[in-house]
């Protein structure tokens, strides 16, 4: 014997009932109408948020566009290069946010040179501060990891002991840009997000011996930009220095040549790899600047392809003395 | 104030310990950064590590002499550790309350009543310490897979806080990877959600620890136990027993946890921490039954041989796990590593990571270095792993030593392996296009990496010249324009003369000046200039910084195995002389 249900739906049950499926089977269509895709997806999509690294220069003054000055104290030589250049008050207006971009790839100690000097990087600091600069940040993508970098090469507690700020590269600071006329930076991710706040910009490099490129000065200096695979580019390493040195235009770049790095590049790892050459150089032409320091490396400005290429498409020009570069020497 | 009371302020003071303890692992300048913080601070005291390293090693490594506090509370106290202490037991105590507070008193009683099957922690505890002592072949420590600080440690170093971190970023500038932190993450959820079912069942039938305290606390002095005997029996105090130790009837007192619930909720005061047994009798030896004991001290004595049959010790040994700098020769470190992570949670670089079974079923979580994950490789001026190592698995090396200067300058400096060059994967060896990455990021001086520099003749690059006019040659053949203008490719004129291309059309060439001008129906050569790397293998110490940085981003085309490894004398490259 089987059990019957002989109690009926009950109408404003049933009008309920029906009402919530309603709903549901309502919902459910809407959404598949709205997520209805007709296409394939696409095998990459199209780039997106393509960012453009602001320019950062200051206006051309006749003759006053390189100086060279000549001293074993960096903190001594800089400011008088600068001060050659009109001071650091043509560069850093009261209330300027300026971003620093020293070279620390390696964690390495100062001594050893792969990096750019602390004291330097530290009274660079305080003049930007002495011009009235609100904050002064300091960044980098190392090839190492990079809070070691930062320690390491004593540019961390440099930066910190007169008030600037280390930035360091998180992956959400990454934004991808495209060089225009540009062939290898396309759609690449570089460091932005710190840049993107600051109006000022001083690239400061040591000299240093590369064996792929040949050297690495201001201009490759700005690899440290670069993220993703940056790698890769070695391939074509010349043309890469040459698009990193058009799409970055800074206020200032400063080339050390207190002690260059002559031989193990650019890591070096040995005091017996550097070489004492006492000279300072500040300007804003890095393509200049590197070509005058080519000759502390005892090379050609032919031997970096990347120099004229930079040259040929308005970079700056590798006939430093056209520029009549101020000299100086301090004790 | 309530025992209880106390009890929880103790648990929760302890839980934050601890959390913050796994925060502060880890290298920086900030308060908040390893600067003396006792990061080992539990695993210090967990006597199991001290116990288990003691019997394989055959001493007592320095700071594990901590656990001797606990050992002596415990052997006074009893089970005190476990239930007020443990960051695991007070986890699985809180997830067991939570799910099983809206339950009747009578479910509650059922849940917490003794079980014969709490006795397979001991067995557990058995097998885990055959393996590391009773062996004539070489015993291996295995106490890290269960020993509860040890796994709650890894899971929250390795697995919870690169979770929690992700987005935050407050504990790393970048995310943090793990290989088989899925496992982690898989045992120690497991290990959690079994509260749903029994409340601590971690504690009460897996925890090789607890076991240990049970043996040592036959002996306590206070003891849970009834002082009257005209109780009602309405086994209230058996409603939220957290070792279910039957405190109500025959109490088993190395399942007593000291959690103090019976005593704090008995209304007729019957049940005291006391001296004297309870009146409703006690047990004080573990229930570990004959056959058990036989059974899992045989299995434990097989095991390692029968794990060993893959001869990973031998010449079948495994040559890309790299282990960290300072890290004891293969068959010691299995004796001492306690798969902590803590040297994976310091590593700067986050190139440590926990190994899986093809290195051999002993390696698992065992610290490897993996080239591929991380920001660079074993970096050249840290020695952070081994001064995070509880148990000198990584010997706490110094500076001088790792890099081999000063007093250890004829030692040289610590090999993790040699790197090799893959001849048919590296760009400029096998297809003709510029790099050496490898060699610019060599950190060592002078390098270890070095090149050859070569001219190979491009593809279709033997051309016709058609015309010389100054610098320029205008060819027969088409070549793709722009091409040959990187810098790197060069003419070679004459057989023997090469000048570096400037710029090309599709049917010209334009270089350096020619001294000898080529005439026309003269072949000219097109090719490409290279560095070749090679490996000074007695310079390598086998970083790995090259295979992290090399662009051949699957699989390397430069790669460090360990051969040549400091810490084997058997596994040498070189012939010494």
């Amino acid at each position: 014997m089987t059990e019957q249900n002989d109690k009926n739906l009950e109408r404003r049950e049933f009008l309920i009932r029906t009402g919530k499926a309603g709903i549901a089977i309502a919902a459910a269509g809407a959404a598949s109408y709205l997520l209805y895709d007709k296409k394939n997806p696409a095998q990459n999509a199209e780039p997106e948020n393509i960012v453009t690294l602001p320019d950062f220069s200051v206006p051309h003054v006749q003759e006053q566009s390189l100086s060279i000055v000549k001293g074993s104290d960096r903190t001594k030589t800089v400011a008088k290069a600068i001060e050659l250049l009109g001071g650091i008050e043509r560069f850093v207006k009261p209330g300027d946010t300026v971003a620093i971009k020293p070279n620390v790839a390696f964690a390495s100690p100062p001594m050893l040179g792969a990096t750019t000097n602390p004291d330097l990087v530290a009274e660079v600091i305080k003049l930007c501060y002495k011009a009235g600069a609100k904050k002064v940040i300091v960044t980098d993508n190392p090839i190492n990891e990079p809070a070691g970098c930062f320690a390491i090469s004593g540019i961390g507690k440099a930066v910190a002991n007169v008030g600037g700020e280390i930035v360091l590269p998180k992956s959400n600071y990454f934004k991808n840009t495209t060089l225009a006329g540009g062939t290898l930076i396309k759609d690449w991710p570089i460091l932005y997000e710190p840049f993107s706040k600051a109006n000022k910009l001083i690239g400061i490099a040591p000299v240093k011996n590369h064996h792929r490129s040949g050297a690495s000065m201001a201009m490759k200096n700005w690899y440290g930009l670069l993220g993703g695979r940056r790698n890769i580019f070695h391939q074509d390493i010349n043309t890469i220095i040459a698009e990193l040195a058009i799409m970055v235009k800074p206020t200032l770049v400063i080339l050390d040549g207190t002690e260059v790095m002559m031989t193990n590049g650019p890591t070096g790892g040995s005091l017996s790899d550097l070489k004492r050459t006492n000279t300072l150089i500040a300007g804003c032409d890095m393509v200049a600047a590197d070509s005058y320091a080519c000759g502390l490396l005892d090379i050609k400005v032919s031997d970096l392809p990347c120099l004229a290429k930079a040259a040929a498409a308005g970079a700056g020009t590798t006939d430093y003395q056209s520029l009549k570069p101020m000299l100086a020497e301090v004790s | 104030m309530k025992i209880v009371q106390t009890r929880r302020i103790s648990q929760i003071f302890f839980f934050l310990l601890f959390i913050w303890l796994c925060i502060v692992a880890a290298v920086g300048d900030k308060f908040w950064q390893l600067r003396n913080w006792p990061t080992n601070f539990f695993l210090q005291l967990d006597p199991l590590t001290a116990i288990s390293t003691a019997l394989s090693t055959h001493t007592l490594y320095r700071t594990l002499i901590w656990s001797l506090i606990t050992i002596i509370l415990t052997i006074i106290l009893g089970r005190f550790f476990c239930g007020w202490v443990c960051p695991f037991g007070s986890l699985h105590h809180f997830i067991g309350f939570l799910a099983n507070r809206k339950k009747t008193a009578a479910q509650k009683i059922k849940l917490n009543q003794y079980r014969k099957a709490q006795g397979i922690k001991y067995f557990i505890l058995i097998f885990i310490l055959a393996m590391a002592v009773l062996q004539p072949l070489g015993v291996t420590l295995q106490t890290g897979l269960l020993d509860p600080i040890l796994l709650i440690t890894r899971s929250f170093n390795l697995v919870l806080l690169p979770i929690a971190d992700q987005t935050v970023h407050f504990v790393s500038a970048n995310e943090r990877f793990y290989e088989t932190g899925w496992l982690i993450f898989a045992i120690f959820t497991a290990a959690v959600l079994l509260n749903l079912i029994i409340p601590r069942f971690y504690c009460r039938f897996i925890c090789p620890l607890g076991a240990l305290f049970g043996i040592l606390d036959r002996f306590a002095i206070w003891r849970i136990g009834k002082n009257q005997s005209h109780c009602i029996n309405c086994k209230l105090c058996e409603q939220s027993c957290e070792g279910g130790c039957e405190p109500g009837g025959n109490i088993k007192i190395s399942e007593c946890v000291l959690c103090f619930n019976c005593l704090h909720i008995c209304k007729d005061n019957i049940i005291s921490f006391q001296t004297t047994p309870s009146l409703s009798g006690e047990v004080t030896n573990p229930d570990i039954s004959r056959r058990g004991f036989v059974l899992s001290l045989a299995g434990g004595i097989l095991a390692v041989p029968a794990i060993r049959l893959s001869n990973k010790l031998g010449s079948n040994w495994s040559y890309n796990i790299i282990r960290p700098p300072g890290a004891l020769a293969e068959e010691e470190f299995l004796k001492c590593c306690i798969k902590c992570g803590q040297c994976m949670r310091i590593c700067p670089t986050n190139v440590i990571q926990p190994g899986g079974i093809e290195g051999g079923l002993e390696n698992l979580w065992t610290p490897v270095l993996n080239n591929r994950i991380g920001s660079s490789g074993c970096q050249l001026n840290c020695v952070a792993c081994g001064q995070a190592c509880p148990t000198a698995a990584i010997r706490p090396v110094t500076l001088s030593e790792k890099l081999g200067k000063d007093e250890f300058a004829a030692a040289g400096p610590i090999k993790l392996g040699t790197a090799f060059v893959d001849r048919n994967r590296c760009l400029p060896w096998s297809m003709d296009k510029p790099c050496i990455v490898c060699q610019e990021n060599c950190p060592v001086s002078p390098k270890a990496i070095y090149t050859q520099e070569c001219f190979n003749t491009v593809r279709n690059g033997i051309l016709t010249v058609k015309k010389t006019t100054d610098s320029t040659i205008e060819i027969a053949e088409t070549i793709p324009a722009d091409k040959f203008t990187s810098g790197d490719y060069f003419c070679k004129i004459d057989g023997e003369i090469r000048k570096k291309i400037a710029k090309n059309t599709e049917n010209s060439i334009t270089a350096e000046k020619f001294e000898k001008i080529p005439v026309a129906g003269e072949k000219i050569e097109l090719q490409i200039r290279l560095q070749k790397p090679y490996i000074d293998i007695e310079k390598c110490i086998g970083c790995g910084i090259c295979e992290h940085e090399c662009p051949v981003s699957g699989k390397r085309a430069v790669r460090v195995s360990a051969e040549g490894e400091t810490r084997s004398t058997n596994r040498t490259l070189l012939l010494k002389r």
